[in-house]
């Protein structure tokens, strides 16, 4: 066959035939790039590009769990939430949004809405997801919303729970307080997104994984704009459980309104279980404010008052116990036999140490004065022998036994251990060795000692329980949303101090004195028909110069001392122990006695003391020589 | 007209006819798996549309193919003619959708005048270059002719704008020329200077043109706007993997991700379901028809018939390279069809009789 386009030609003349066959190979060279690109694409890259089909299409809503309820403990609503309503808007769904914007601010009475939407623009929100552009909104501009909204389109009204405190201040420090997750928790919070709420403070804080319960979540196919179409999976949300306190609400109240406006801290206990009844600071703050999303000037200023509300002073104020203090002296004198109860000292209102005097705070002394006493009248004079008999470590391993100088193990985040100082303590801390001197302070409760409201009232609530230190616990059961329990806090045991009854009995005897006896120093916290224990203190703020007695009340107030007291009732079978302390307030008799003394009322009116009820007797306790070793 | 001959019937080319309907079966099935809408599960009207004219064009194919394709020198130039008259009339009074004016109304469907010109650029080409070259092959001065004829129906539809079927049609007719023997020395200078002058094309660019380019070369550059097709293009193709998510699964062109997806984007709705094993399917029936065409061409019994053959097959490759090329991210978005597989009326019949016309130049080889 002869073929009429191959056929040879003169030399030079293009053929058809070659350069057909060129154009082949070039084609299919082009189709093998091609086939070679699709198989990059579909078989090497294929499941970064399925995951990014699958990314374009579903989108994860998020449903929060409603925050459990604190209730106290008798299951009154302390901390619940309620409806906050906040304004959304689609832009894309508002024909002509700036006329929208404009209206919307009109009727809020806001500015600045635009810039929101283009912030949550930049920050790549996908079409058709809205934006909240207003928050908190109050009832009036709630009706605004609804009644005009007709004129506007995209615009929705939305309701979000919003943590609420019932009783605004009250147990503030307790309770805590919740606000937006920080940038910092969310890198080691891995279920935690941009916005959620978290506890920051208190018990918000400490229980944040039993009162948050589990989010749940909607996966949602979405088209091309964004609209959605369709629900393909669904997690229902768990809400947090509840938490039912060991405080008494009403308790907490009296305790509050009995400081005032003061500055103090009052920690109440029941002295059999560690739990905390009330537990007061002031001056306290309203915990709703973090909720409702605190604005950086408000914050400011409470973060800088010098009176420093956000603080906690039940557990991180850290104060000399003064004259409290002698109760551990007592305690430490008799056990490690460096006194006996019939030991008699002379007070002549003053001693001589070294080359400076150490004085009691009455001027013209005590005379001879025994242990019960001393108690009652707050002889320092004695203590001070008492103190240079025993040394310093004694008193620090009894002053620890008793819970003082470290953490008391409370769910609380900050809380401060304070210091019993000791030999051991001051060569660690100033690398220097202990001056005999400092011992007739450290006795007195004064110089390097300083412990918390709560420390005290859990060495209250040991003396009056005839020996056992407790760890003080707040929470008394967790229940879920119907109710059921879900778990218990039963009362922990931090150690047994085997001390002798006989011992007990005569310092309880000089803390019944204190209270009852017609020269006792807190005469002012008696109670009619029930017998209450207690001892004074006052935490010197500033050193008073040699040989001068200044009157208190000459003083400027930031110098002033602080007073104490702390009480234990009914004496013989103790229901509950206190300690309280007042700021600058000078005697603790006459400032935090009264104080303690209208708690004290409150509570035998709300659980009437049953008289024919024996108190766990001190006698059936083990007697022992030495402190047994305390785990921590 | 060559009388009829019974012996046509024996030599009609079933590879190429039927290769063609294979293709318009992957149009049709992917036209239907691209409207397949997600609350209507029905039939989209475009799907009927399109086995209408599958039915028409292959009626016209086989038309094309009992045609003797010698007649078609003697109405190349009047063919060339009507089809320009037709880019004049677009230019005019054509009916405009998304910003071009590319069709005309006749009522019962819109015609694209630019699909006929790829058919009337081919023939008139090929019927100007169907004489033997001289000796060393076409100089500049043979090439003036061609380049008005080209330079036509290019300003015509660059003015629409198509730039895709401008590029197409410089590209077919710098195929004829080439393979119809084009002198070494003048290929090497044009080559040279069409790429000095590509820095100038520029100039001319349209913003959106010049918007597409740019997000080629980066399409995260502007992932929402430009670059966004070229992206959810390759994701389509990507996620198909290799046995695809299978049909009306693909979640790209039923949501809505992919632009265009029953004309241009057809090709990622199609790779989105039938995966990698699809794909090499669809492109070894375009290897299968270009290998065929390309037979075609060296056996034709003379150098129109051969440069028929080269012109049609050239017309189909370009389109799928550049189409598949853009789809995958391999080259600037341009709107070129994926051929016998979009939607779109005038694009199929006018492939389908290219193909008859193709079938034609084979029957006839046995004939004199």
């Amino acid at each position: 066959m002869k073929r009429f386009a191959l056929r040879e030609r003169t030399r030079g003349t293009p053929r058809l035939g070659p350069r057909i066959a060129a154009l082949g190979t070039m084609i299919f060279i082009v189709l093998g790039i091609v086939a070679g690109r699709l198989y990059f694409l579909q078989i090497i890259k294929h499941r970064d590009l399925a995951q990014m089909a699958d990314r374009n299409r579903i989108r994860i809503l998020r449903l929060p769990a409603l925050r459990g309820l604190v209730f106290d403990r008798r299951h009154r609503p302390l901390v619940d939430t309620k409806p906050s309503f906040e304004a959304a808007i689609v832009p894309e769904d508002s024909p002509n949004l700036p006329v929208t914007i404009a209206h919307l601010q009109k009727l809020l009475g806001v500015e600045g809405l635009e810039k929101k939407i283009d912030d949550a623009d930049d920050q790549g929100r996908p079409d058709f997801e809205p934006v909240i552009v207003a928050e908190h909104l109050d009832w009036p501009q709630v009706v605004a919303l609804e009644s005009h909204q007709l004129e506007l389109p995209g615009v929705n009204l939305q309701v979000s729970p919003q943590r609420h405190y019932l009783y605004d201040s009250l147990a503030a420090h307790l309770l805590g307080y919740v606000g937006e997750v920080s940038l910092k928790d969310l890198d080691r919070l891995p279920d935690y997104r941009m916005g959620d709420e978290i506890g920051k403070f208190g018990l918000e804080r400490s229980l944040e994984s039993t009162l948050r319960g589990d989010s749940g979540g909607q996966e949602i196919e979405v088209d091309a704009v964004g609209r959605r179409l369709r629900l393909l999976r669904e997690i229902p949300e768990r809400p947090g459980d509840s938490i039912v306190m060991t405080i008494d609400l009403d308790l907490q109240r009296t305790a509050e309104a009995a400081i005032g406006d003061r500055t103090g801290a009052l920690v109440a206990v029941d002295p059999n279980t560690g739990y905390i009844l009330a537990m007061a600071s002031k001056p306290a703050f309203d915990p709703n404010i973090f909720a409702e999303g605190i604005s950086s000037a408000a914050w400011r200023e409470l973060a800088t008052d010098p009176n420093h509300p956000l603080e906690n002073r039940a557990i991180q104020g850290t104060y000399p116990p003064g004259s409290t203090f002698k109760i551990v002296d007592s305690i430490a004198a008799l056990m490690d036999r460096a006194i006996t109860m019939d030991t008699s000292f002379f007070c002549p209102g003053g001693i001589w140490f070294g080359n400076r005097e150490y004085r009691c705070w009455r001027k013209q002394g005590h005379g001879h004065i025994e242990l019960h006493r001393a108690i009652v009248e707050s002889c320092d004079v004695f203590f001070y022998d008492v103190g240079e008999h025993l040394g310093v470590d004694r008193i620090a391993a009894w002053a620890h036994a008793l819970g003082l100088g470290r953490k008391s193990g409370i769910e609380l985040s900050n809380e401060r251990a304070g210091v019993i100082p000791s030999t051991e303590w001051k060569e660690r801390r100033f690398h220097q060795r202990w001056y005999p001197a400092e011992t007739l302070s450290v006795a007195i409760g004064q110089g390097y000692v300083a412990v918390t409201p709560l420390q005290l009232a859990m060495m209250a609530a040991t003396v009056a329980n005839g020996g056992t230190l407790y760890q003080p616990q707040f929470v008394r059961e967790v229940d879920a949303l119907d109710g059921a329990v879900v778990k218990q806090f039963p009362p922990i045991v931090r150690g047994e101090l085997h001390i002798d009854p006989k011992v007990l009995d005569e310092v309880r005897d000089g803390m019944i004195g204190v209270v009852n006896a017609p020269d006792g120093t807190a005469h002012a916290a008696r109670l009619d028909n029930i017998i209450v224990a207690g001892k004074t203190g006052t935490a010197q703020v500033v050193k008073e110069a040699q040989g001068v007695r200044t009157k208190e009340t000459a003083l400027p107030m930031k110098y002033r001392d602080h007073g104490w007291f702390i009480a234990f009732a009914p004496a013989d079978h103790p229901k509950i122990a206190i300690a309280c302390i007042i700021e600058h307030s000078g005697h603790g008799g006459s400032s935090a006695g009264p104080v303690v003394k209208q708690v004290m009322e409150k509570y035998f009116e709300l659980y009437p003391a049953q008289n024919a009820q024996p108190a766990a007797s001190a006698a059936e306790r083990a007697v022992s020589e030495h402190v047994e070793p305390l785990d921590e | 007209m060559p009388t009829f001959d019974r012996r046509l019937l024996y030599h009609f080319d079933w590879t190429v006819f039927s290769l063609a309907l294979a293709l318009c079966g992957v149009g049709v099935l992917s036209v239907v798996s691209a409207t397949w809408g997600g609350s209507r599960h029905a039939l989209d009207p475009l799907v009927v549309r399109q086995l209408v004219w599958v039915g028409a064009g292959a009626a016209l194919m086989i038309g094309a193919a009992l045609l003797d394709y010698r007649v078609l020198a003697s109405y190349a130039y009047p063919f060339y003619g009507l089809a320009v008259a037709m880019l004049i009339v677009v230019a005019v009074a054509g009916h405009s959708t998304g910003g071009s004016r590319r069709w005309i109304n006749l009522g019962v469907f819109n015609l694209e005048p630019s699909e006929i010109a790829k058919l009337a650029v081919v023939l008139v080409m090929v019927r100007y270059l169907r004489e033997d070259p001289p000796k060393g092959g076409w100089g500049p001065r043979h090439l003036v002719i061609p380049a008005l004829l080209l330079a036509v129906p290019v300003a015509l539809v660059l003015k629409q704008p198509d730039l895709g079927t401008g590029l197409i049609l410089m590209l077919i007719t710098t195929t004829l020329i080439f393979v119809s023997g084009l002198n070494w020395r003048v290929m090497a200078v044009l080559g040279l200077a069409a790429m000095l002058a590509a820095p100038a094309a520029w100039r001319f660019m349209k913003p959106y043109q010049r918007e597409r380019l740019v997000s080629f070369i980066n399409p995260q550059s502007d992932p929402l706007g430009s670059g966004y097709h070229i992206i959810q293009s390759e994701i389509a193709i990507g996620s198909g993997g290799k046995w695809g998510k299978g049909f009306l699964k693909g979640t790209q062109a039923r949501l809505n991700f992919l632009p265009e997806q029953t004309t241009d984007f057809i090709f990622a709705a199609y790779a989105e379901e039938f995966g990698y094993i699809g794909t090499m399917t669809l492109l070894g029936l375009y290897a299968a028809l270009i290998a065929r065409g390309i037979w075609i061409a060296r056996h034709s019994r003379d150098r129109f018939g051969a440069l028929l053959a080269v012109g049609f097959t050239g017309v189909i490759f370009w389109q799928v390279a550049i189409n598949i090329g853009m789809a995958t991210g391999m080259l600037p978005v341009v709107g070129i069809t994926l051929p016998l597989v979009s939607y779109g009326g005038s694009s199929l019949i006018a492939m389908m009789i290219a193909m008859g016309v193709m079938i034609s130049v084979n029957m006839r080889r046995y004939l004199f």
